[in-house]
């Protein structure tokens, strides 16, 4: 008997349907690169420690390069193509532009899309390692710098526009568009 | 149709201006070099040596040819020849590291021993993974010491040793005298996207689709090494996810070129984020020591920097950390002093401020203890020792405005109201200081060409071969050819990033914008006189092109050079060792600044790799099997931004009427006295010298009590 080392998969992916044979080894981020020419989702690193790939799968920051492409099936993923409202930029990708918040820009689809996964699970109330009071009687965390910089770590810049992208991420949030363009995170649950 | 040429109403250049290509970049439309599609691609895969040094006695290469997919398997025996044998355009002969499959000698770990082809990446991958090869292993040496029997004074880029006056006598004779030992660990530059070739053969020519800080160079390179007319040579290089001095010629663009010729079919060959420890060059670890003796009043009497860094056994780079102090003090008795030690190590590299972001640390630590000793102002000690003239060339300076940006630095830093006393500011459990420390990177410019077409319907398009991997350097561009054209912005094109522009500058060195700019600026002149008001634009448009070559010759011998003034604030916690950068300041005199909004990040970005080099980066190699533990990203750190406060910076009024362009680089001088900032700041709140970089906790924790 032959080991069976391909699948038919259906991958959802900003919206659209794509059905592809796979080979079991390959990675959510080499399926989108390689085999559906979604190339804006970067390779970094390609063992999870530089978040340069990260896309949100159901809504939650995923890094792509750990994730098998036969394991999405049947999740919805977002990579930063799908990110903007046609020609109008999510208010991240437009606060990224206007404050400089990149430079070689190799980095930046990972750190827009972990940003609005980020929003997303800040407006669910989940806490950080910066956070003070987590107790729900203390009420909602505030988005300060220091918690955007605890939880955009997983995010690394190398031309380090650090300062520029916490910036960015600042004024996104200011705009209620950024938090509800993420999808929808369960309260409480575990990243 | 004739021209009606739109007048710009203000000036480009000085105003801020997000990135031309910005949109592309935030929505995942800009295309690197491994994002280029191309039909029937096949995917390389790199096998590196598993010992450090030695000799391939086989490699079973038959049981990989059978696996699935598999399509080749390159190594010495069957690779095509390279011709070595040259002197390539930035003055160095190959690294023997990137001349790959030319021998069965293995000079250190992660030498390139074979490249495996197939029809994907998984299956190149797990083919590479199951080649065999067996190795005859001989002893190595590793161990970087400052003493070591075979080190050298060596001269790379710059004279290996200066040395004026004596040396010997002065520091006897001088009130106070600092003498210490700085070391700087093996650093890594990790651009976030790892070195990725695509090559293919197509009517005859080689095209190469890359990542790389200049195209002419990779073809000059490519076409030396495989004997090649370099007109049958394309290099093309759109967008480029950071180089840092890392993207030159490497061993993946010369593995898939013979691929692609084997095949005769486009292979692609990326590096791996661990085979970028070995293959895409590092900082050496530099041993460094600093004598300084001074009067009372702490003007020099004698300085005396002398460094060791570490090179390959195949591969001569000198990390001449000495240099910076033959442009930034002088001293009756002035001596410097770059080493070299050859060991079995990849070879080192260009890293965003060579020679100046290590020496810098080195002296202006030193600086700071010799205020401490004198009990001057560390800032009134560096102005007390501005020198007149270049301390060894005895040029004189195009511009210098350090003490300006010390004063405006100071001013807006708040330093007149800092305790010099060190140790004594408690906040909670952490000990707080501030720390400062001088910058300079040289302000060089090289040949290049450009082309600029004045097109029917009344835009322009440039096209100069330069490389923006980060820069900016594709809107600056813009900028500098908009008011150069008299024309806004948004009436100019500027391509780069094609080796079929012509011949232009490598985007390093903090030379790029520079040079590229020279001849942005000569063809638009030159296309301005050829346009008169009225005339017809032929369909081709007119096309002007320059050649700065003779404009560079002729530029005046001087001591050109950007300026910074690095301010620190830190924290430390003496129970944990952890040490929080809280803010920093950094007040530049770097030339004109042409676009202010991407130079700033440049400056802070440069500031923010000073932070990651005092307290996080460190390869640390292991002397029994050769190579860095932890090669990846989580054993290698870098700053992320958990590690970064809110950094500042801004630059003081530096014009050079006398100079053609009057823009410096910037690239680098935000490295540059970084690191010494932060080094002295943690000092002043502990009381601890840390000479040794980087400032981990566990060595604040050891130091405490002593003097580390």
């Amino acid at each position: 008997m032959t080991l069976q080392t391909s699948s038919v998969v259906t991958l959802h992916i900003n919206g659209e349907k794509h059905t592809l044979p796979v080979d079991h080894r390959t990675t959510l981020l080499d399926a989108l690169r390689e085999r559906l020419d979604l190339t804006g989702t970067k390779k970094g690193c390609d063992q999870g420690q530089c978040g340069a790939c990260t896309v949100l799968v159901d809504g939650r920051r995923t890094v792509a390069c750990l994730q098998l492409a036969v394991a999405t099936e049947g999740r919805e993923v977002t990579t930063i193509e799908g990110v903007a409202d046609g020609d109008r930029l999510h208010p991240v990708q437009q606060a990224f532009l206007d404050l400089d918040g990149y430079q070689c820009g190799y980095c930046t689809p990972g750190q827009i899309c972990s940003a609005i996964g980020m929003l997303a699970e800040h407006a669910a109330g989940w806490p950080s390692a910066a956070s003070g009071d987590v107790r729900p009687a203390a009420g909602p965390t505030p988005l300060t710098a220091d918690e955007i910089r605890e939880r955009m770590s997983g995010n690394l810049c190398r031309c380090s526009a650090y300062t520029s992208i916490v910036e960015a991420v600042e004024r996104a949030a200011e705009t209620a568009d950024s938090i509800k363009a993420g999808a929808p995170v369960e309260s409480g649950a575990a990243a | 149709m004739t021209t009606t040429v739109q007048k710009a109403a203000v000036r480009a250049v000085g105003t801020g201006h997000v990135r031309v290509e910005g949109r592309d970049k935030v929505t995942g439309a800009a295309r690197y070099a491994g994002d280029i599609p191309f039909t029937e691609l096949a995917y390389g895969w790199l096998v590196l040596s598993t010992v450090a040094r030695g000799r391939i006695r086989d490699i079973a290469s038959a049981p990989v040819l059978e696996m699935p997919g598999v399509l080749a398997v390159l190594d010495h025996r069957n690779a095509p020849r390279l011709k070595t044998d040259f002197v390539g355009m930035m003055g160095t002969r190959p690294d023997p590291t990137c001349a790959v499959f030319q021998g069965d000698t293995v000079p250190h770990l992660g030498w390139p021993v074979a490249l495996v082809v197939a029809e994907t990446p998984e299956q190149a991958r797990e083919a590479a993974e199951a080649l065999a090869v067996e190795y005859e292993t001989l002893p190595h040496d590793i161990e970087f010491t400052g003493d070591h029997p075979d080190s050298r004074p060596a001269d790379g880029r710059m004279p290996g040793v200066t040395d004026k006056g004596d040396l010997q006598a002065e520091l006897t004779a001088s009130a106070v005298v600092v003498d210490e030992e700085y070391t700087t660990p093996e650093e890594h530059h990790h651009p976030m996207e790892p070195h990725a070739a695509t090559a293919r053969w197509e009517d005859g020519r080689l095209e190469v689709v890359d990542s790389n800080q200049g195209t002419s160079w990779v073809v000059s390179e490519l076409a030396n090494l495989f004997s090649l007319d370099p007109a049958s040579v394309r290099v093309r290089s759109e967008h480029v996810g950071g180089g840092f001095g890392s993207k030159g010629v490497r061993a993946h663009q010369v593995a898939a070129v013979m691929a692609a010729t084997v095949l005769h079919r486009p292979v692609r060959v990326a590096l791996t984020r661990p085979q970028m420890f070995a293959l895409a060059g590092h900082r050496s670890p530099t041993i460094q020591r600093i004598r300084l003796g001074a009067y009372a009043d702490g003007r020099l009497r004698a300085l005396d920097h002398r460094s060791v860094s570490r090179t390959a056994t195949v591969y001569e780079f000198v990390e001449a950390s000495a240099g910076v102090a033959r442009v930034m003090y002088d001293a009756d008795a002035h001596h410097t002093e770059n080493r070299v030690v050859r060991l079995d190590v990849p070879s080192p590299t260009f890293m965003r401020g060579p020679g100046e972001a290590p020496g810098s640390f080195a002296l202006e630590s030193a600086l700071d203890e010799l205020a401490e000793k004198c009990g001057i102002d560390p800032i009134e000690l560096r102005l007390r020792n501005e020198p007149g003239r270049g301390p060894v060339s005895g040029l004189p300076f195009a511009s210098r405005n350090l003490r300006a940006c010390f004063e405006e630095g100071a001013r807006r830093f708040g330093w007149a109201e800092r305790d010099p006393r060190p140790g004594v500011r408690r906040e909670g459990r952490w000990l707080l200081g501030t720390g400062t420390a001088a910058a300079s990177f040289p302000a060089g410019a090289a040949p290049s060409t450009a082309a600029i077409t004045a097109e029917p319907d009344g835009r322009f398009t440039v096209r100069i071969s330069a490389a923006d991997i980060g820069t900016g350097a594709r809107t600056a561009l813009t900028l500098v050819a908009a008011d150069a054209l008299d024309v806004p912005p948004e009436q100019v094109t500027v391509l780069i990033g094609d080796s079929e522009f012509g011949f232009a500058m490598i985007a390093g060195g903090s030379m790029g914008t520079r040079s590229w700019s020279m001849a942005v600026i000569a063809a638009a002149r030159d296309l301005r006189e050829r346009l008169v008001p009225g005339m017809a634009i032929p369909p081709e448009g007119i096309t002007v092109r320059s050649d700065t070559t003779a404009q560079i010759a002729a530029l005046a011998r001087m001591e050109r050079h950007s300026y910074g003034a690095q301010f620190a604030e830190v924290a430390v916690d003496p129970a944990t060792g952890e040490v929080r950068v809280r803010r920093m300041l950094g007040m530049f005199a770097a030339g004109r600044i042409v676009n202010p909004l991407t130079a700033r990040s440049q400056f802070t970005g440069g500031m923010i790799w000073g932070i990651s080099m005092a307290l996080h980066e460190e390869a640390v190699r292991d002397p029994a099997f050769g190579g860095p533990v932890g090669a990846d990203l989580a054993g290698y750190h870098v700053a992320t931004h958990a590690d970064v406060p809110r950094i500042e910076a801004d630059w003081v009024d530096d014009t050079d009427p006398d100079d053609p362009v009057g823009i410096k680089g910037i690239g680098e001088v935000g490295i540059v006295g970084a690191a010494a900032a932060i080094a002295n700041a943690v000092w002043h709140a502990t009381g601890i010298r840390h000479r040794r970089l980087p400032i981990r906790p566990d060595r604040v924790l050891t130091a405490a009590g002593t003097d580390a």
